[in-house]
């Protein structure tokens, strides 16, 4: 069974296509797996091992009547804040510690009508606000790697049940880099697509104009699988866009000779740790030996991006998440005077530190009086950054640097400074201010043994030519198939 | 700027949330530290430059106004902490 949890989706596919394996067996071994890591890595919240066989035995029933589509029988782990119906969905919180939802997301339902298998609900950052999922109120996730720092964030759950063989994908959510750092950190691949490409329904809002869900998986190959399932137009989100359905593993083989790599300066500037910057350029070397042309590109407004991105986040989710009152579902005080009262008291219990700092920030940006100083005038700094790649994409075809300036961190050693917490994510806020699409694979290691990502930026609806690149890269190198070094098979 | 611990409580009041004493001045010292990281872009020279509100510039779609959900009030008032006859309790407001 080792060999099976490292396998790829596609081999997985062929495992139980062929029927060497069934899908409750490989269900089983996922399962087995999680009991045997979970308690160390604090990855699932919630683990469901009766539905899960229910969907296992379904799809290999499935596949007996011969009507199996792409994913059926593969177990997927979902991040906690998709809405799953019948099941707790936390969102890391407190505040909805106690919410079975009544409804199941759009990816749900997607997942669901393949015929994949849902594992279980992981563990993140509370209401996706973190780089390191420490802010749960689940406790922190811990990195396979070593069980002393953090995976990342806010999907760190999603890329350590993915790095630690757990489940063979996952499901995470961007909205300034929480597919993808956690996956640099946790040596697996993140996309991000571009907004508005999978249905927001049922996904707990934090920043609506940047949330986006995405994958988590081993290889760029099984990115575009699980694309081709969560993508796709859904009335029920007012930005899901109407676009024709496309194979995003259509273009798995691209011609690296006529590529332009568009290297910004300011991805390999200072604050850049030496073992990142190797690797990243060793791997800007290898597409050149290609034949790819490496092509110095300006995103001039970089440094800005976090301020910005540090504006409209915290705006966007005072608002989204007033709907959370004590009235209508999740938590609410015991002990409280009056009505108002009763909805300072609940949120103050229920938000941890980290959600209260935010929603007050964005109560402040959009407060009388100071609109236009701040939210307006990052609104408009937001264009500046989306015209910054514009140009650059004039010149470039593909937009290549480190996914984090930094590799994993202890855990503890950034919770009390949220300014430094905040100025990892300079590398993945400025596609999502853009609405670009981004993915994150391993290029190597640093000299403490810990993975880095590059990242890859591409013009909107370029996904598939993203996942292209990403794969010829792939085959040529196996930093993708490394097992961390605390979760050996 | 720095907000001082008035303007923090009235942000507060403004958002609903309770800060108790032992932790205000830990939440004032690192609300003004954030405060100090977005103040960076407010010097920047924006003359001109049209506010940007959604990623790829789309406005909302629309749709007929017809009915296309059925009433599920009792499933989803079923996670509601208080409900009684299709209502969601509260406090008394008006007395």
């Amino acid at each position: 069974m080792s060999s099976l949890l490292n396998a790829t989706l596609a081999e997985l596919g062929a495992e139980l296509a062929a029927k060497r394996v069934s899908s409750v067996e490989l269900t089983r071994a996922c399962l087995e797996r999680i009991a045997a890591l979970n308690a160390g890595l604090n990855a699932f919240i919630t683990v469901d091992e009766a539905r899960a066989l229910a969907d296992a035995r379904s799809a290999d029933e499935r596949r007996g009547r011969g009507e199996a589509a792409a994913l059926t029988g593969i177990p997927i782990a979902h991040k906690d804040i998709f809405c799953t119906r019948g099941m707790l969905t936390t969102c890391g919180s407190r505040m909805l510690a106690n919410f079975v939802s009544p409804y199941d997301a759009h990816v749900i339902e997607q997942f669901d009508a393949c015929g994949a298998v849902l594992l279980g609900k992981c563990n993140m950052d509370e209401f996706a606000m973190g780089s390191s999922s420490e802010t749960s109120y689940y406790g922190p996730v811990r990195s396979p790697w070593d069980r002393g720092l953090v995976p990342g964030g806010s999907s760190g759950g999603s890329a350590v049940a993915v790095a630690g063989r757990m489940a063979p994908a996952a499901t995470g959510t961007d909205t300034g880099g929480s597919i993808r750092q956690p996956a640099a950190l946790t040596g697996v691949c993140g996309l991000k697509p571009t907004y508005g490409l999978v249905s927001r329904y049922g996904l707990v809002a934090f920043a609506s104009s940047f949330d986006q869900a995405g994958p988590i998986a081993k290889s760029a190959a099984d990115l575009a699988a699980l694309m081709n399932v969560m993508a796709g137009f859904d009335a029920r989100d007012s930005t899901s866009l109407e676009r024709p359905k496309e194979d995003y593993a259509r273009d798995l083989n691209p011609d690296l000779a006529t590529l332009r790599i568009g290297l910004p300066k300011e991805y390999f500037g200072e604050g850049i740790e030496p073992g990142v910057r190797r690797a990243v350029e060793e791997a800007v070397r290898w597409f050149e030996a290609q034949g790819a042309r490496a092509v110095p590109v300006e995103l001039p407004n970089t440094e800005l991006a976090v301020p910005v991105y540090y504006v409209l986040a915290p705006a966007e989710a005072s608002s989204n998440l007033s709907r959370f009152d004590g009235v209508r579902y999740g938590h609410r005080a015991a002990q409280y005077a009056d009505l108002a009262d009763m909805y300072a008291r609940t949120r103050a219990e229920g938000f941890g530190a980290e959600v209260k700092r935010r929603i007050l920030v964005g109560t402040y940006v959009l407060s009388h009086g100071y609109y236009d100083a701040y939210y307006l005038q990052a609104q408009k700094l937001r264009r500046l950054v989306a015209r910054d790649f514009a140009a650059a994409f004039e010149r470039c075809d593909v937009i290549a640097g480190p996914t984090s300036p930094a590799t994993a961190f202890a855990i503890g050693s950034k919770v009390d400074d949220p300014v430094q917490m905040y100025l990892n994510d300079i590398f993945t806020i400025p596609a999502p201010l853009a609405g670009l699409p981004a993915l994150s694979i391993p290029c190597g290691f640093d000299g403490k043994g810990l993975p880095v990502g590059l990242q890859l930026t591409g013009p909107h609806f370029s996904e598939a030519r993203l996942l292209g690149i990403a794969h010829r890269y792939q085959q040529a190198s196996d930093w993708h198939l490394r097992v961390p070094s605390e979760t050996p098979l | 700027m720095s907000l001082s611990h008035d303007q923090v409580r009235r942000i507060a009041r403004l958002a609903r949330i309770d800060i108790v004493a032992e932790e205000s001045r830990t939440v004032l010292e690192r609300l003004n530290r954030v405060l100090g990281l977005i103040d960076r872009m407010r010097s920047v020279d924006t003359t001109g430059i049209e506010p940007m509100s959604h990623p790829l510039e789309l406005v909302q779609r629309l749709r007929p106004d017809e009915v296309t959900q059925a009433d599920r009030h009792e499933l989803y008032q079923s996670v509601a902490p208080a409900v009684e006859q299709g209502l969601y309790l509260v406090p008394k407001v008006i007395e």
